[in-house]
């Protein structure tokens, strides 16, 4: 198990520290100026100097983006399960969503400032919850339509109701759909909320520090907080894929 | 399929539109001037005409001129910068998409690529290049290729393209390994070389996979590029006009919504080109269908 | 098809002390095949027989160079079995069709000669010849999903006919087909290979179809994968094979023969999987 567990991890860790080792070189052999790409050495020591700022930020940053997963998810499912039970609710919000999930969601920042307030976080957890919405939205709705017709007839010879073939066949069966919606709208959140803070609002998140230390050309500390947002990321992530991973059935892990 | 039912998502998807500009105006209505604080938290906007300008405004406002009596009509301007931007996307789209597609092939080819990579490309993207905008615009500043010179949008491209690889590389590996074992048997019995299972086998068998795959790529190049474009500050496309005319929202608050729109306008019109390409390529959409 | 005229080359097929071994993580490995020993004349049609997990598929993967023997030889025209799959000398049949659904039913018939580079005014005029043989004239632009069942199975017997093979290898082809459906196929099958006059091994579960078909009938055991008869089946040429058949005091005489040699395997079966 363990030697398994090794022979997977083995390939991708070697190739990172080879990666960064090379980085690390080119950085002091070519005299790559600071400003250009500081060495990861030099970007570690401001993360550890700036790190009690740095898991501030991240803390602004993910409580927006936790905020607008909640809302996004729970507003999603609840749509979802309404739009599987009444077609024409689904039929109507079908392109409004087609269009949303190709549309740059944050874009809506500015307007959304200016009607919650700039010196509001609401309009931030509008954009991610808005981007949780849609993946979350359209999972649920396939894992809903996914029943398979021999359990559907096994119910309607039983006379179940409307409600409870939702409860007792299609809600479970669509659970690892949902999962997996909100596996995808989790990473999509914190980068939503990150970027977010680029189009306007209060300071404090991550976005807002990278920008400002790039604007002072403190290059190496804006890379820490770069670091800070990839931590928080894979964070989000390992989240996300732990939801999947509890919700999916037995032996689909 | 008759007419009619064909016509049926097109008329609930105007409906939908409708209710949604009902809400809208229904919200102004009702809707406290200030917007409702629960503590310090503003949960519901304020539906003063500055914040929620009626939809009605909005629309004429594409007509009347951009800055002064002399300048184009707002729409003319908001179009420029649309296509400069779709212009953008797509070349950040084209160059994801043909690096997503050589990273599928060298993992579906080589186990050891596979085993190596893929944790990088899906940890890839939760680092938010995005964030690194700014630091991407001072490479290219660094960078001299002979007389090539670097262009602020080429920035904005490779950040698209960053976006735009990760689900062409997932959904490509994913369709290249789809060929059944009896295909891929078929084809070794055939004394098939590589380069012919793959264009005559897996590239047709992978198209399935690499539509949607195409489509979250141009959904994700068109994102970056808008993003981009605010955080690197470049002019003249859509990202940085939300921007310009956000902040000047209060004197002209309809103003911003021309620009936003104009961003659906982008994602619509990148999705359709993969909807396109998805038409050309609809024989190897079929089902296998075996009885 | 294949010029040298050695001994070896006499028997289509030749196979010698076969056995297959695949290793299982954590358990004793599981002997698929062991101690195989068969020759196959050229024309011969022979069928491979018997429940599940007796290693006939293994076998017949193994002479298709689709997999490796852990020992023994394999010999395919005098060849090695690579040697003999690089040169196209045999096609073969799966229990899915295996069509590529993007490709029209000629352009899937035309497939393994594309591959080997055939020229087109050639492949052109085999793809018409091998439609005629199935039947299938009228389908040649229709797609494999616009095709029954029995029909994109008739496709995939023109597609393994494409290269003139001297022989062919099937896995159950008919295994997914109707009842009705199948018999026709059998006996459509009984008349191409009469046809082509290629060597066919066939591998099937049914009695019935083995006895219809088979020059030859190859009983086999699992655990591990070992021939215990060859049934004789000998009704006759190819091309006598015909609905009259299915009649006939022989063909029954055949299908007890198989069933009663396949019943001794049967018997030994659950004690087998009891000790595993």
């Amino acid at each position: 198990m363990i030697a398994r567990a090794l022979r997977l991890a083995l390939p991708p860790l070697l190739l990172g520290i080879l990666s960064l080792g090379l980085w690390e070189i080119a950085v002091k052999a070519l005299h790559i100026k600071p400003f250009v790409l500081p060495a990861p050495s030099t970007i570690w020591a401001q993360f550890v100097k700036h790190f009690d700022n740095i898991v501030k930020g991240a803390v602004g940053t993910g409580r927006n983006a936790l905020i607008g997963v909640l809302v996004g998810a729970a507003l999603a499912i609840l749509l979802a399960i309404f739009a599987s039970l009444v077609r024409v609710v689904a039929d109507m919000s079908a392109p409004i969503v087609a269009a949303a999930s190709v549309v740059p969601i944050v874009a809506l920042a500015p307007v959304l400032y200016t009607m919650f307030g700039a010196d509001k976080q609401t309009g931030r957890w509008l954009v991610a919850a808005v981007s949780v919405y849609v993946p979350v939205y359209l999972n649920t709705l396939k894992g809903l339509r996914r029943a398979q017709p021999i359990h559907r007839d096994l119910f309607r010879a039983n006379a179940a109701s409307g409600w409870q073939v939702t409860r007792h066949l299609t809600l479970p069966g669509a659970l690892p759909y949902v999962a997996t919606g909100i596996k995808i709208g989790t990473a999509l959140a914190v980068i939503n909320a990150l970027i977010a803070e680029y189009f306007g609002g209060p300071v404090g998140g991550l976005g807002k520090s990278i920008t400002s230390s790039a604007a002072s050309s403190n290059y190496p500390l804006a890379w820490a907080y770069v670091l800070g947002a990839v931590l928080l990321g894979m964070f989000a992530y390992l989240i996300g894929a732990a939801i999947e991973r509890l919700a999916s059935p037995r032996g689909a892990g | 399929m008759t007419r009619g039912r064909r016509l049926h998502p097109a008329l609930s998807g105007v409906l939908g539109i409708l209710v949604l500009v009902l809400l809208w105006e229904g919200y102004k209505l009702i809707g406290p001037e200030k917007g409702w604080l629960v503590g310090k938290t503003r949960v519901l906007p304020r539906a003063s005409d500055l914040a929620m300008p009626h939809v009605s405004t909005m629309i004429s406002r594409l007509f009347e001129p951009t800055v002064g009596a002399s300048t184009p009509p707002l729409w003319q301007t908001v179009l420029k910068a649309a296509i400069k931007s779709l212009g953008i996307a797509g070349v950040g789209w084209a160059v994801g998409t043909i690096i997503g597609l050589t990273l599928a092939m060298l993992m579906q080819r080589f186990v050891t690529a596979r085993s190596a990579i893929l944790p990088w490309v899906v940890l890839s993207q939760t680092v938010p290049l995005i964030a690194i905008a700014p630091l991407v615009r001072r490479w290219g500043a660094q960078l001299h290729l002979g007389s090539l010179q670097w262009h602020d949008w080429m920035s904005v491209s490779f950040i698209a393209s960053y976006l735009a690889f990760f689900p062409v590389a997932i959904g490509a590996l994913r369709g290249l390994a789809s060929p059944a074992a009896a295909h891929t048997d078929l084809m070794r019995v055939y004394g098939a070389s590589n380069w012919q299972v793959l264009r005559s086998l897996r590239f047709p068998a992978a198209v399935p996979y690499l539509l949607p795959a195409l489509r979250l790529g141009a959904a994700s190049a068109v994102i970056g590029t808008v993003v981009a474009e605010v955080s690197i500050g470049l002019r003249g496309g859509i990202g940085r006009m939300i921007i310009e005319y956000a902040q000047a929202a209060s004197a002209d608050p309809a103003k911003p919504w021309a620009p936003i729109g104009a961003a659906v306008l982008i994602g619509l019109v990148a999705a359709s080109v993969v909807g396109l390409l998805g038409w050309c390529l609809r024989d190897y959409q079929r089902g296998e269908n075996n009885a | 098809m294949t010029t040298t005229s050695s001994d070896s080359a006499a028997t289509a097929v030749s196979v010698r002390g076969l056995r297959r071994v695949f290793p299982v993580r954590g358990r004793p490995d599981v002997v698929a095949l062991d101690g195989i020993d068969l020759d196959v004349a050229p024309g011969e049609f022979v069928s491979l027989i018997g429940p599940s997990g007796c290693g006939k598929s293994t076998l017949m993967r193994l002479v298709a160079d689709l997999d490796d023997p852990t020992t023994g030889t394999i010999a395919v025209f005098g060849k090695t079995p690579r040697r003999a799959r690089l040169d196209h000398d045999f096609g073969v049949a799966f229990q899915q069709s295996a069509l590529l659904p993007w490709r029209t039913v000629s352009r899937n018939i035309a497939l393994p000669l594309e591959l080997a580079k055939v020229d087109s005014g050639e492949v052109k005029r085999r793809i018409g010849e091998l439609l005629d043989m199935v039947g299938l004239s009228q389908f040649g632009d229709h797609y494999p999903d616009q095709l029954s069942g029995g029909m994109q199975q008739r496709v995939a017997i023109a597609r393994s006919l494409a290269e003139r093979p001297k022989l062919l290898l099937m896995d159950e082809p008919f295994g997914a087909l109707d009842e009705m459906t199948r018999e026709r196929m059998q006996t459509e099958l009984a008349r191409i290979a009469g046809e082509s006059g290629a060597a066919v091994i066939l591998v099937t579960h049914s009695i019935p179809e083995a006895a219809f078909l088979s020059d030859r009938v190859v009983v086999m055991s699992p655990r591990p994968g070992r021939i215990v008869d060859v049934v004789d089946v000998g009704l006759g040429d190819q091309k006598e094979r015909t609905e009259d058949l299915r009649e006939a005091s022989g063909f029954f005489e055949a299908v007890k023969r198989i069933r009663e040699a396949l019943h001794g395997v049967e018997g030994a079966a659950p004690k087998a999987a009891e000790q595993r």
